[in-house]
């Protein structure tokens, strides 16, 4: 099918409402989020907020909300209205919305139980929660309730391609809603375990049901999950970077199969790969340390196709354009609309975030950077700016075409995506660099009576960076507050970008590159091969005996 | 199915490029002895090799000239013991497990780095050439005071 054929579908309003209050609900999270992150940055420096700004009891409560809201709360949301609204554009019909609601409902209610919990300090256990550090039961129910929220969109995606593909036989599954599909299919394998930790272990053990926990044994369940979510975060940036961003910057999909492909292959390797976490943990054979650590390679390969695919796809935008030379195209770009800059600096990030992430994959050279600030340094390029900007970027025009108005001003966007990227650059330079030098994540470290000399200068980076991130945000949130109700109706609805491939692959395209089943298959067979006899035993010494600990 | 010269050749580049990284990094595990803490084989960690605990100061045991033998313990939120000293050149081997919650320890400018849970036992080796301080903390969070449970080995001349 060419996509050239995809007009713009009529969204009802209640559909519409739906896919904004996920998205509202998700910034409004990362507002606090971002807030408190502005006083971490302060700490480090040695300016202590927490005593002036009395909204968390201390440093880890902060830290707690900081981190729960920002990647767990934020993320999802966003990605819960973006997949919906992508797939229902795609496939040029409304999802079913009583399911809708109902998964906004269930989520909805999750949420407040988190809320709840993190905002009275009965959960400030981090968004890791490693038992036995115990948070109150609403923590584990509501982040539960969270995650079954992204089963009922499985559901409500896998029905719509199912049923479109009947309705469409021989045609290939159109770009948007694949991904979507893509991406919700692997979250909803790799999230069983995080599932069977938070219901099955942590919400029992904290209603005084079972009296104690297996360390090691909740640390692997959790990493089962805990990083495969990451790709969840990451796979809807990545549908905008090949599927709606080429079309932004008026060029087309360089190559559709490695496109699909990647999407692909990330639904097998993103699972296997959780002991890269615990590396360090005692406990654990070296041997399956290193089988992860292979198996964490491999699916870097994706992500290096991607920057590959996206870039090419990015060049044939700049020299449509009229971009000439080696590097002439990318001035072309057009760096005045928000949504493209937002993404295009999200990715220069990325790159570096990429790469610190390989260091800290890396085996061995993990014992120096290991729960360092180094890991921050690392994952705020990554979740905080690859994710997090695309995301801003794509409500640049998703919030205009969902409320029918106009953007309220693209120029306070621009700036706002380049002092994201600034103040990241920075943040992230003093955050690795303070890491390198032996300093601790997660830890108060403007209190630490150990807090050496050489760790000043980079602590200043981090500070500096926070405040620039902080009146980012703010920005941010300036012009969205002012593009719901206070911009004039746009006289064109903004349309929904749809990429095109830059060659039409017809029937040549292997029908294997519009297949789940084999690559779920492949999933769970390489799960088996690289947990099996670790889990096997962690089961058979299995010892639910550590009681729980409130120390906050 | 048609793919890009260049893009074949850019995977194929990138691909030898991480096969080239972990093959380094194997090397660095299995001949220069890099190595990850794994699977103690001491799992009682206080007094199983006789000699007395000391709750106070932990327990330290000279094995040979140079040798030694460290019992950690991990707690909210301190370290016993707080302050080891040896003379420079000892190969230390660290038993590590903690009483309570899950900690973590990291000591500065050498290669130890480990997690420390309740019903395992870590162990570490690591051998201080240079004399000096050496600080170690606690790297993972564990309460309100994480940021105050730290340490440090006092390599003498």
């Amino acid at each position: 099918m060419s996509l050239a054929a995809i007009k713009q579908y009529e969204m009802p309003r209640s559909e519409r409402n739906l896919y904004l209050s996920f998205i509202l609900i998700g910034f409004a999270h990362l507002m606090v989020g971002l807030f408190l992150g502005f006083m971490q940055g302060m700490q480090h420096a040695g300016i202590d907020l927490y005593r002036v700004i009395p909204i968390v009891r201390h440093y880890y409560q902060g830290l707690t909300i900081h981190g729960v809201f920002n990647v767990l709360v934020f993320t999802t949301f966003f990605i819960a209205g973006f997949l919906l609204f992508v797939t229902s554009t795609s496939l040029k019909k409304p999802i079913n919305l009583r399911l809708g609601w109902l998964t906004f409902c269930v989520m909805t209610i999750g949420l407040l139980l988190t809320d709840y919990a993190v905002f009275t300090n009965q959960a400030s256990v981090l968004y890791t929660a490693y038992s036995p550090l115990e948070a109150h039961w609403t923590f584990y129910l509501g982040l539960a309730l969270v995650v079954v929220g992204t089963w009922l969109q499985l559901l409500i995606v896998g029905r719509m391609v199912l049923q479109w593909r009947k309705e469409n036989p021989g045609q290939r599954t159109p770009l948007l809603a694949f991904g979507a599909l893509a991406t919700l299919l692997m979250w909803g394998l790799a999230s069983i375990p995080l599932a069977v930790l938070f219901v099955g272990i942590l919400l029992p053990w904290s209603l005084d049901l079972i009296p104690g926990v297996d360390v090691l044994f909740n640390r692997t369940l959790f990493w089962m999950s805990g990083h495969p979510i990451v790709y969840f975060w990451l796979l809807p940036a990545y549908l905008s970077w090949y599927f709606m961003l080429p079309k932004q910057v008026g060029g087309k999909l360089f190559s559709e199969p490695l496109a699909r492909l990647a999407f692909l292959l990330f639904i097998p390797l993103s699972l296997p790969v959780g002991f890269h976490h615990q590396y360090v943990d005692p406990g654990v054979a070296e041997g399956y340390k290193y089988i992860h650590f292979i198996l964490t390679f491999a699916v870097f390969m994706p992500s290096v196709m991607t920057a590959f695919t996206v870039l090419a796809s990015l060049e044939t935008g700049g020299r449509a354009r009229g971009g000439k030379g080696l590097l002439g195209w990318v001035t072309k770009l057009p760096w005045n609309d928000p949504s493209v800059t937002a993404q295009l600096l999200a990715m220069v990030l990325f790159a570096l975030g990429g790469i610190s992430g390989l260091i800290n994959a890396s085996y061995n050279m993990n014992l120096v950077v290991h729960n360092t600030l180094f890991v921050p340094g690392h994952f705020h390029l990554t979740v905080g700016t690859a994710v997090a900007l695309t995301f801003m970027g794509i409500v640049y025009w998703l919030v205009p075409h969902l409320t029918g108005r106009r953007l309220f001003s693209a120029k306070m966007g621009v700036v706002q995506a380049w002092l994201w990227f600034i103040g990241m650059t920075i943040m992230s330079r003093g955050m690795s660099w303070a890491g390198m030098l032996g300093a601790p994540r997660r830890t108060a470290l403007g209190s630490a009576p150990y807090f050496m000399d050489e760790w000043v200068l980079p602590s200043w980076f981090t500070a500096i960076g926070g405040v620039i991130l902080t009146i980012s945000g703010f920005l941010f949130f300036i012009n969205m507050l002012a593009s719901l109700w206070l911009a004039p109706k746009a006289e064109k609805q903004v349309e929904v970008p749809v990429a095109e491939p830059l060659i039409d692959e017809g029937a040549k395209m292997p029908a294997w590159l519009d297949r789940y089943t084999v690559w779920a298959g492949a999933a769970v067979l390489l799960v088996a091969i690289a947990y099996t006899p670790a889990l096997v035993k962690l089961i058979s010494d299995l010892s639910m005996t550590v009681p729980g600990l409130k120390p906050y | 199915m048609h793919i890009d010269r260049y893009e074949r050749n850019w995977i194929r580049f990138a691909g030898g490029l991480l096969v080239v990284f972990a093959a380094a990094l194997t090397v660095a595990a299995v001949f220069l002895g890099v190595r990850l803490p794994g699977i103690a084989e001491q799992t009682i960690p206080i007094a199983q090799a006789g000699g007395e605990y000391d709750i106070n100061k932990g327990w330290i045991r000279e094995l040979a000239p140079r040798r030694y033998e460290v019992n950690m313990r991990a707690r909210v939120w301190s370290f016993e013991p707080r302050e080891i000293r040896i003379p420079a050149g000892s190969t230390v081997t660290f038993y590590i497990h903690s009483d309570d919650i899950t900690h973590g320890i990291k000591i500065q400018n050498t290669t130890v780095s480990t997690m420390i849970f309740p019903g395992h036992v870590a162990k570490v080796t690591y051998t201080f050439d240079k004399p000096g301080e050496y600080v170690f903390v606690c790297h993972e969070y564990c309460g309100a005071g994480h940021h105050f449970m730290s340490g440090r080995v006092i390599v003498e001349e």
